[in-house]
């Protein structure tokens, strides 16, 4: 990320390593991950040790600390939706393609996550692709939902 | 009556016995200072209290409850009356010490400790990743970077089973400056720190830092870039840190 696309990140947060947290969550939302050089820079600004800037990122789960791909599916593991065939849902991603549950498939179109529950128990079993929630998924839905991903960006 | 401050005088009892103490004091320190034998891993009176090893259990009687608390971080109030080794005491920290036994198998200081209090071995599964692993994640080593070196080089990362104590990326600490002060507090003994060839070299830290050589008896001391950062904060100057403290000492 260049200078002035983190430094407006840091002001918009005061430059206040109490506020740590969301500023790594804005780099997230535009890197995609968190580069070490960023955080390394985020430390240095904020005059905070890089141990600390490193032990949050590693600390929630919601950070990833490597690239990931162009579209993020995240399969809600969580014991309501595990029961209702959660796994499977997984299982059908890494074979569709070839990724392994939290990592990014060789040509960075997809990133397979895991969660424990998202708190939308009744919609279970439930998945993330790219922000947009999808309930009550099964195989053909998944499908769908994922070939339309595929679509989109043959088209683009 | 007024809020107690930290540092009031206040009276309680240990095994029935009145001690004098001041508000707020680490119970743990004052049970060892009166003589009474409490085990702990995550403990040192240099830094402030974690209570992460569980060992220190005591049971506390504060009006009319009484329960099981860690003593490190339980603040000395007035009227408490403490017990050191009550039968629930004695069956908690069994449990504790064969979950640290599932934890860190093979650390000395964990099984010496377990002996002591009986525990020889644990019902609980040992997981492949622990087998190796000695660090207790007492935190020591990082509170003693933070609040006496300052230095901040490492600390824990992840959380749940993939908690560890690290430098950033586990790779090189860059701002380690070579102290040893994390080697010395850690309990088991897992950090690791050698000297060879004018380097120190800090193992779980990954880092390696050449050695001053005394100007005057030419032997090599601490590392240089530690050296420098003393110089740094407190003024004197680098030229005058060059002569080892033996050295220094045998001037003045
Ligand atoms: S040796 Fe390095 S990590 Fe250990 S206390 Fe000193 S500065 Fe911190
Ligand atoms: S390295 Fe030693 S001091 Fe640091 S957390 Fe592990 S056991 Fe504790
Ligand atoms: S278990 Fe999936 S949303 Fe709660
Ligand atoms: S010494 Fe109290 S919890 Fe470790």
């Amino acid at each position: 990320m260049d200078d002035t696309k983190l430094n407006t990140i840091l002001d918009k947060h005061h430059r206040d390593p109490a506020e740590l947290l969301a500023i790594l969550m804005d780099i997230q939302a535009v890197e995609n991950y968190l580069p070490k050089d960023d955080m390394k820079q985020v430390a240095k600004e904020l005059k905070i040790p890089f141990s600390k800037v490193y032990s949050m990122a590693t600390f929630f789960a919601t950070f990833s600390l490597e690239p990931r791909g162009k579209h993020i599916c995240t399969v809600c593991m969580g014991t309501a939706c595990h029961v209702r065939g959660a796994a499977r849902l997984v299982d059908q991603v890494q074979r569709d393609f070839e990724v392994e549950a939290g990592g990014t498939t060789d040509d960075m179109f997809l990133t397979l996550e895991t969660v424990n529950c998202v708190g939308a128990c009744a919609l279970g079993p439930l998945m993330i692709v790219d922000g947009e929630y999808h309930g009550n998924m099964d195989a053909g839905k998944l499908d769908r939902v994922l070939r339309k991903l595929k679509k989109q960006d043959a088209k683009e | 009556m007024s809020h107690p401050k930290k540092g009031d005088k206040v009276t309680f009892k240990i095994e029935g016995r009145t001690y004098d103490g001041r508000y707020g004091d680490s119970l743990l320190e004052q049970l060892r200072k009166h003589g009474y034998e409490v085990p702990s891993l995550c403990y040192h009176e240099a830094v402030s209290p974690y209570g992460s090893c569980r060992l220190c259990l005591v049971e506390v009687k504060k009006g009319k409850k009484q329960k099981v608390t860690t003593s490190c971080n339980y603040p000395v109030q007035e009227g408490i009356e403490v017990f050191v080794n009550t039968e629930k005491v004695r069956r908690y920290r069994k449990v504790v010490l064969q979950l640290h036994l599932s934890k860190t198998p093979k650390s000395k200081a964990v099984r010496d400790l377990a002996a002591e209090y009986g525990v020889m071995e644990t019902p609980y599964e040992v997981q492949e990743q622990d087998k190796d692993n000695d660090c207790v994640l007492c935190g020591l080593c990082s509170r003693v970077c933070d609040e006496i070196v300052h230095v901040s080089a490492i600390s824990f990362t992840g959380r749940g089973q993939n908690k560890r104590m690290q430098s950033p990326y586990d790779e090189t600490a860059e701002a380690c400056i070579g102290c040893g002060a994390c080697v010395y507090v850690c309990p088991t003994d897992c950090i690791g720190l050698q000297e060879s060839d004018g380097i120190r070299h800090i193992e779980k830290w990954h880092r390696d830092l050449p050695l001053q050589t005394c100007e005057k008896c030419g032997k090599q001391f601490f590392p240089t870039f530690m050296l420098m950062e003393f110089s740094k904060r407190t003024g004197i100057s680098k030229d005058q840190l060059n002569i080892c403290p033996a050295c220094r000492n045998s001037v003045v």
